[in-house]
């Protein structure tokens, strides 16, 4: 198993786990209150936000438009299905989710086509915290086991819930922790208090990594996103992620576009890669492949893996098996040559 | 590992190409009176596709009196109501038909076939879709109450895009109630003789639409011939000034829609992503044959090296190649000629000390091509900041002050369109009235409406082309009476 995310690769310079709040608060030009170094200064997070270029929504969604055209056939598609099968988190999020259904999920996980050796695992299984134990016995140390905590996925708790629910699902072998950001108080311009929250569950991973849930559902304006982007990638963030599927729209190709754009401006500027993981409604194969397009197109084939990007979903996994048997064998097989979970 | 594309071609097996055209007069196909045919091939390959007739005098005479006829005996007499159903048709045609016409305007022209199918061919059917519209409501458009149409329009169309340019031609004129002789431009008739097709399988009443083929020597006769009532012409500022000569004095209404080398202004506040690929759009969309093209980088020096940078690496992902592939980006330059204008005036760009730059990309062994290309280094002194370049090159220029940009965006003969890149929408406005241009994006480039008029100022020509200005060039609204 390896590292995912925030400059792990070899592409990249890595840098060790603390945030960018550490390296802020030693700079005299930082966005960290120099009076009290305890907390960050909204106002200067705030103009770091503000003063980023805006996001024309008529031009980007005709850019996600536009390469959402591409037409991969062939080996390229057969490479873009294996690849798309290696980056998803397989996901289960259901009030009535049990060690049976988990466990279920994690042989799927590990072994998506079982008439198919040769067909890649899933990166990793993503559930609830109190599902975490439950699945990391299932899968030992071959995938990753991701939880999603925060109080996910309103986040609606106190800080210390947070924090409690990340470390428990750290404790029972999560090793990438789904977090979601305090969308209330990003709204109300409260940029200190969701930077504070990712740093401090940053912290309570240790060595868990961090997916920062940014819900683009409920910022709803591309600058908002591009925002949000930012301020998780300062804080702290190894992923940033689109969603929590709980909320329509979920992931959106001109939402990972933006976030895409993020990503790659970040690295140009700091050198840390971050990773992107878009999650919910991605149903098809042909979605995925439009995703694949567009990271290819946007950051290159740095991000082209299951470290860098990611694809939060359910569904999806069983078209992408459909669609490759169908390319080894030559005809659609049906629902019933794939199995349910 | 790298994610590459395997070849996606577009099937050509849906068009179905002649070995030769007769010339489209009357409402059925005839043999030129010369006997004499000129090839026209497929620019990404040089295969020759088809030979197609050149129409002599006799021809254009043939044309231009079927048109008079078809005019004074029926079309003229025709309600509106009755010639929007004609054009409806046409219309409904054209986008059954869109496939094996946007396959058919690639291989003759060299576009890629993504334009082709997503750009022009929806374009095509909305011209004649909003022209239709407007045949029975002219009463309406402010051109007085019972507004007239001029008689016979001769209209001669470049190569860049064939069909659209033959809608934006004869829908107007159809809808207004005239009737028109067509010439496409030599190295790229096909279209519009498969446009003759549809025309036949509309039932369009014979002569109301004629299609002559031929060089430069047949739109000559076409212009100057005297029965014709209104002249139309898009393409070389050059050739336009040659036309307006030769109609000078005669009763003829003429509308030109000329040369460009229009200005795309980034400001420091623009939202910058969608700026680069508005930028790309702006030149390197239909490999730069766009005369509305935004050949002239107006960069805001404080993000000049940042957007260049970012430019640059988008450059880097723009595929090259055979334009039925579809994920090809830069097809094809339309012909050998213009090739060599593109490859004089790069050429003269290094000389005068510019520097040069292109994205490394594999260029075919076969046919006309030329890599996507961008200039630094450029002021207003170098030709390729001045002329007309028509190819996939861009001339990158800075300014600090918006006083500045619009000095700079304004010095040049050309007025045809221009660019603004702001999320600061005062400046936007403000901006846009101080271009002298006929058409004004803001934070966008290169999209077109039928519904919106386009046309140039200067040498970019006069006239308007689309909306309820454009129905003005084929009415006659001097002479209401």
């Amino acid at each position: 198993m390896t590292p995912v995310g925030r400059g792990t690769t070899s592409q990249a310079p890595a840098r060790p786990h603390t945030t960018d709040r550490d390296t802020l608060i030693a700079d005299q030009t930082s966005i960290t209150n120099q009076e009290s170094d305890a907390a960050v200064d909204n106002s200067k997070l705030t103009s770091l936000l503000h003063g980023l270029p805006g996001v024309d929504q008529v031009g980007l969604e005709g850019r996600a438009a536009t390469l959402a055209t591409r037409s991969i056939k062939k080996d390229s598609k057969i490479w873009a299905i294996d690849t798309a099968i290696s980056m998803v988190d397989l996901t289960t999020l259901e009030g009535m989710d049990t060690d049976g259904k988990v466990r279920s999920l994690c042989a799927k996980a590990l072994h998506p086509d079982p008439t198919d050796p040769t067909c890649p695992a899933v990166a990793a299984v993503c559930v609830y915290g109190d599902l975490v134990a439950t699945t990391r016995a299932c899968v030992a140390d071959r995938i990753h086991v991701a939880a999603v905590a925060t109080a996910f996925p309103s986040g609606r708790a106190s800080m210390e819930v947070k924090l409690m629910d990340t470390k428990q699902a750290v404790a029972d072998g999560a090793d990438e922790i789904d977090m979601v950001i305090d969308r209330g108080a990003f709204l109300a311009g409260n940029y200190a208090k969701v930077f504070e929250e990712i740093v401090a569950v940053k912290e309570a991973c240790g060595d868990a990594h961090l997916k920062v849930i940014l819900e683009t559902g409920e910022l709803k304006t591309y600058d908002n996103v591009r925002r949000a982007s930012w301020l998780a990638m300062h804080a702290g963030a190894d992923f940033i992620k689109t969603s929590t599927g709980k909320v329509s729209p979920a992931a959106t190709l001109p939402v990972t576009l933006l976030m895409l754009e993020a990503v790659r401006d970040f690295a140009d500027q700091t050198g840390t890669r971050i990773g992107v993981k878009a999650a919910g409604g991605i149903k098809t194969s042909k979605d995925a492949i439009r995703y694949l397009v567009m990271v290819n197109e946007t950051v290159g084939e740095g991000w082209l893996n299951p470290d860098m990007f990611r694809f939060g979903a359910s569904s999806l996994l069983n078209d992408l098996l459909m669609q490759r048997q169908r390319m080894r064998d030559g005809h659609y097989s049906g629902p019933d040559y794939v199995t349910i979970d | 590992m790298p994610f590459d594309y395997a070849p996606a071609p577009e099937s050509r097996s849906i068009v179905d190409i002649e070995s030769n055209y007769g010339l489209f007069i009357g409402g059925s196909f005839t043999e030129p009176t010369s006997g004499e045919f000129f090839k026209t091939i497929n620019p990404a390959t040089e295969e020759v596709l088809s030979e197609v007739a050149e129409a002599g005098q006799a021809d254009v005479d043939a044309a231009v009196a079927a048109a008079r006829r078809a005019y004074d005996k029926t079309w003229s007499k025709m309600s509106g109501k009755d010639r929007a159903k004609y054009i409806f048709r046409i219309a409904r045609l054209i986008q059954e038909r869109s496939r094996e016409l946007a396959v058919l305007e690639t291989l003759d022209n060299g576009k890629p076939i993504r334009e082709s199918r997503d750009v022009d061919l929806p374009l095509v059917a909305a011209h004649f879709f909003y022209h239709a519209g407007w045949a029975d409501k002219l009463e309406f458009a402010g051109y007085g109450p019972d507004p007239k149409s001029l008689g016979v329009a001769a209209q001669v169309i470049p190569w860049n895009f064939p069909l659209l340019m033959l809608a934006w031609k004869v829908a107007p004129a159809l809808a207004c109630g005239n009737t028109v002789v067509l010439k496409p431009a030599e190295t790229t008739p096909l279209t519009a003789l498969a446009f003759a097709d549809i025309c036949q399988q509309a039932g369009l009443p014979p002569g109301v639409v004629n299609i002559i083929t031929g060089a430069g020597e047949t739109g000559r006769m076409l212009v100057e011939h005297p029965d014709v009532d209104k002249v139309a012409f898009t393409g070389s500022t050059e050739v336009g000034k040659a036309i307006q000569r030769a109609v000078a004095g005669t009763k003829k209404k003429l509308t030109l829609e000329l040369g460009g080398k229009a200005a795309n202004i980034v400001f420091d506040d623009a939202p910058i992503d969608q700026a680069i690929e508005g930028i790309v759009n702006g030149i390197y969309f239909n490999q730069g044959h766009v005369c509305c093209a935004g050949s002239r980088l107006l960069l805001q020096e404080s993000i000049a090296d940042e957007a260049l940078a970012s430019l640059k690496r988008r450059l880097t992902t723009l595929r090259l190649g055979d334009p039925l592939d579809k994920n090809t980006d830069i097809g094809a330059i339309n012909s050998s000629m213009q090739l060599s204008k593109i490859e004089e005036l790069t050429a003269a760009g290094e000389a005068e000390g510019a520097e040069r730059w292109s994205p490394t990309c594999p260029i075919p062994d076969k046919g006309f091509w030329f890599p996507p290309t961008l200039f630094t280094n450029v002021t207003q002194a170098h030709r390729i900041a001045r002329e007309e370049i028509f190819g996939p090159v861009l001339s990158v220029l800075t300014f600090r002050t918006p006083e500045e940009a619009v000095a700079k965006a304004n010095n040049t003969p050309f007025g045809l369109s221009a660019g603004i890149w702001t999320e600061k929408g005062s400046r936007t406005l403000w901006m846009a009235n101080q271009m002298r241009a006929g058409i004004v994006w803001a934070n966008t480039f290169n999209r077109f409406d039928p519904a919106s008029p386009f046309g140039g100022f200067k040498e970019s020509g006069f006239g308007r082309e689309g909306g309820v200005q454009g129905l003005g060039a084929y009415l006659n609204v001097e002479d209401p009476s």
